[in-house]
């Protein structure tokens, strides 16, 4: 509430600084002789700014550190007792505390000690709310006196400014590195966690996985094994089925799109084949699970073939649609990019269209189109919805298309859907599937840049 | 000979001949591939139709009802309190028991009264709490129809198979058709599935709360992402000068676009739900991860469209006398403004179509409530279709396939509206 009340009182004190400055700079630029070196508005946004900056940042920590201090206080006032408290009985005491103070159920009986404890945390952070909202609106009131005693003709509010939104913007293109980092590190330090209890060796080339563990020790059947192999396996012949059905026809209908159809043809087919790229991925789940699958299943039973009900083939054949799209546009990219001269060049030497296409367009365009798969690769691997859908769960080393198998982002989901604590090895092996996903993909991205670059013809 | 004054053997011919086979069989993959792929696209397209529009109609059911005094309103005081807590489900039994006098056994009355919703006696007081003066009357009136009724009506569940394969016994149909020749079954327009939101039964399950969650996040995402990206992309594009660190930054914004959604949410899981102890299952949580994977898109997109504004333009201001901050502003952004708007709505329609990312921050839970803030339990439409593949009632089937029209029909519409901006805007300088 304070919060809603400081937001707005500061939208408003820049408000009427912004305008209190511009009267104050038209005023005496009407007296004065010297030009004014700034626009009347720049002046009012360094007033403004001034207003609300400060405040904000003020703001920002504060609402980031009030519960741990909040909390410490809490702690020192319960007294010795708490602090010897392990930390998940302590975090169990301060929630119940705090779910006193809103009025909320608690989870044990209430006593006057922790009523009095309720009555303290409510208490302090009342008080802690009121000075955010004093001392944010007395720093914004500040910046407005200081900084409009500052305008004046000569006053370069401009550059002031200017400064600013310079900053703003250089941090702006700071949070996709902020971003990167934030994975690697979330990842890393939950893997590493995980790899104190799992080894390396064991997580990698394990033959075993069944990532339940035992809450009970004498339980029968969860012995949780943390062996990602079968995963691994999983997710290659799944991405290999999708790129035996993508790259044909993607690379077909891109040769096909970009030397022999019309560009009526063109303009027409092209955008209804990015239709396919535009369809969420779990349409493309629930046509596997639901459409595929069971015909699949059909196909196979009437010549005589045992296929599984969630089959590899067919959530690999569904991403292999997926995919098309994009190694048909990515290819017809690099195809186009072959220059008029090589193909004008190979049919003037008698060459059929064909001939021209195969002996001369696809190996220049080559290193895009090695790319451009590349690229699909990786998305294949990263896809999840199709194969949470249509895959199964049970990790098998196989390599048998018609059989269930699974994969890497499949388990990550099934180890991370529903609640469960951080600390168990199966959440945390959730996190070192996904740093191993993240390398794979970010090796197969890098590799598809460098073949890019590296091996372009240059034909200026 | 074919071609009449050239010095063509016999062998060339076959050999020219060969080669146009070659061709020809090129050009047939060419266009078989084309058709392959359309024809998939059809297929998709179709199946998610035929399984889907059965869903925005739902049966209804209408009844005789006696809103007997003594089951409402014992002590007969006619507040809405005590109108509240009247026993509706009897009053529906009394009904359905006087519909069908020849059914007494037990189990057979149970299942009798599972041809209507377990929604309808609450739809019977809210006539009640609308209609104060019924109470001691008998009015017909329409009542949401079980789910099984539903698909028997609409076809959904085929008739023709052996009664044990069924979910309906023949004596359950005889009740039904019973119903439908005295015209008090008619299927209507279901508002409620644009309004309502998840249940355990099919036939009151709706996307208003997976729409009011989509909403809410999409709101964050466009909120922190449209401005985010646009300021970096210009800084990039405009300011940045040509050294180590801004390829840092272009190498990893390039990387950032490649990396998988689900990676995302574990981010989003491991930073704003453990380390800022944000809530969970919340549309500011599925906002913020979004955001981390649009902004990429949105700072290629509006790039792209800054490289676009040409040059001469920069330059004039420049000459008359603009600072740089000011050339950017003031020209060079309104300029490349369309092409900044179509790369934010695609952006934005792929963050409408994610599920991966928002399954790891936990947005897949049993949500009834509709969210109406960004910090209440939400859910979203792709999510919403996951959770209803997922559900064994098979009345969720056709629910899960409107769903997907919904959720294609929003794409769509985004789709064209980035075309449509394109187009309409689109210079060449």
């Amino acid at each position: 509430m304070q919060l809603v009340i400081l937001l707005i009182a500061l939208g408003a004190i820049a408000t009427i600084g912004f305008f209190l400055a511009r009267r104050k700079l038209l005023g005496a630029a009407g007296r004065e002789t010297i030009r004014p070196h700034s626009m009347s508005g720049y002046h009012g946004w360094y007033v403004a700014i001034w207003c609300a900056l400060p405040s904000l940042i003020v703001l920002l920590f504060w609402l980031l550190f009030e519960e741990r201090v909040l909390e410490a206080l809490l702690i020192s006032y319960l007294g010795p007792e708490a602090a010897s408290l392990s930390s998940e009985m302590l975090g169990l005491l301060l929630n119940d505390i705090r779910n006193l103070a809103a009025g909320d159920a608690v989870s044990r009986e209430v006593e006057p000690g922790l009523i009095a404890a309720a009555e303290r945390y409510g208490g302090m952070r009342d008080t802690a709310r009121a000075a955010m909202l004093g001392g944010g609106l007395a720093l914004a009131v500040a910046g407005l006196a200081w900084s409009w005693r500052r305008v004046a003709p000569a006053f370069r509010a401009r550059h002031r400014v200017e400064k600013v939104v310079r900053i703003a913007l250089i941090l702006a293109s700071c949070v996709a590195v902020v971003t990167t980092v934030g994975i690697i590190l979330s990842v890393l330090f939950e893997s590493i966690r995980f790899f104190s209890i799992v080894s390396v060796g064991e997580f990698l080339f394990g033959l075993e996985w069944s990532p339940q563990t035992a809450i009970r020790s004498d339980q029968v059947g969860s012995s949780g094994a943390f062996g990602a192999l079968p995963l691994f396996t999983g997710t290659l012949l799944i991405t290999l089925i999708a790129m035996v059905v993508a790259l044909p026809v993607g690379l077909f209908s891109a040769i096909y799109m970009a030397e022999f159809a019309s560009p009526r043809v063109r303009n027409t087919v092209k955008p209804i084949l990015e239709i396919l790229a535009g369809v969420p991925t779990v349409v493309y789940g629930f046509f596997a699970a639901l459409t595929v699958a069971p015909t699949l299943r059909g196909i196979g039973a009437s010549i005589g073939l045992d296929v599984a009900s969630e089959s590899a083939l067919a959530a690999g054949a569904v991403m292999g649609i997926m995919i098309i799209p994009f190694i048909s546009s990515l290819s017809d990219d690099a195809i186009i990019a072959v220059p008029r001269s090589l193909r004008e060049g190979s049919l003037a030497m008698g060459a059929t269209r064909a001939e021209t296409v195969v002996k001369v367009i696809l190996p220049a365009a080559l290193p895009g189109i090695v790319a451009a798969c590349l690229l699909a690769i990786s998305r294949a691997i990263g896809e999840t919805m199709i194969v949470v859908m249509a895959a199964g769960l049970a990790a098998k080393l196989t390599a048998n298309p018609l059989e269930a198998v699974t994969t890497v982002t499949a388990q990550m989901v099934t180890l991370l859907v529903g609640d469960q604590e951080f600390d168990s090895a199966k959440t945390l092996a959730a996190f070192a599937l996904g740093l191993a996903l993240f390398l794979a993909t970010l090796a197969l991205n890098v590799l598809a840049l460098y073949i890019a670059r590296k091996y372009r013809e240059q034909y200026e | 000979m074919k071609h009449k004054g050239w010095q063509q053997s016999e062998s060339a011919a076959k050999r020219l001949k060969k080669r146009y086979r070659r061709e020809r069989r090129l050009k047939a993959a060419g266009i078989l591939a084309i058709g392959l792929a359309l024809g998939v696209l059809m297929l998709l397209l179709g199946s998610v139709i035929a399984r889907g529009y059965p869903a925005f109609m739902k049966t209804e059911i209408s009844l005789e009802v006696t809103f007997v005094q003594k089951l409402i309103d014992p002590r007969s005081t006619g507040e809405m309190a005590h109108l509240a807590k009247g026993k509706y489900g009897k009053v529906l039994r009394r009904a359905l028991f006087e519909y069908y006098p020849e059914v007494t056994e037990r189990a057979e009355r149970r299942k009798l009264t599972r041809l209507v919703s377990k929604a309808a006696r609450f739809e019977l007081r809210e006539m009640i709490l609308d209609h104060p003066e019924w109470v001691d009357t008998t009015q017909r009136v329409w009542l949401t129809a079980a789910s099984d009724v539903d698909m028997l009506t609409k076809g959904s569940m085929p008739r023709d198979v052996p009664e044990t394969e069924r979910r309906l016994n023949d004596r359950q149909v005889g009740w039904i058709d019973r119903l439908d020749a005295a015209g008090s079954l008619r299927t209507i327009f279901n508002f409620d599935f644009f309004t309502g939101s998840d249940s355990r039964e099919p036939e009151l399950a709706g996307i208003g709360g997976a729409l009011a969650g989509s909403f809410w996040t999409l709101l964050i995402t466009l909120v922190l992402a449209f401005p985010l990206g646009v300021a970096a992309a210009v800084y990039l594009q405009e300011f940045a000068p040509k050294n180590r660190f801004t390829d840092f930054v272009e190498v990893n914004i390039n990387n950032l676009a490649a990396v998988p959604s689900i990676v995302f949410g574990l981010l989003g899981l491991a930073i704003f739900i453990q380390v800022f102890e944000l809530p969970r299952s919340t549309a500011i949580v599925g906002g913020l991860t979004l955001m981390l994977m649009t902004l990429p898109t949105i700072i290629i997109a509006t790039r792209a469209a800054l490289a676009a504004v040409p040059p001469s333009i920069r330059e004039a201001a420049h000459g008359i006398g603009a600072s740089p901050v000011q050339v950017a502003s003031h020209h060079v952004l309104p300029l490349a403004l369309p092409g900044i708007m179509t790369g934010t709505i695609i952006g934005m329609a792929r963050a409408l179509g994610e599920t991966a990312p928002l399954l790891m921050i936990g947005m897949v839970a049993f949500i009834v409530d509709i969210p109406s803030a960004p910090f209440d339990s939400a859910t979203a439409l792709p999510v919403q279709i996951f959770l209803w593949a997922d559900s064994p009632e098979r009345g969720f089937d056709e629910k899960m396939s409107a769903a997907i029209i919904v959720l294609l029909a929003f794409l769509m519409i985004m789709n064209a509206l980035a075309v449509f901006l394109r187009r309409r805007f689109e210079t060449s300088w």
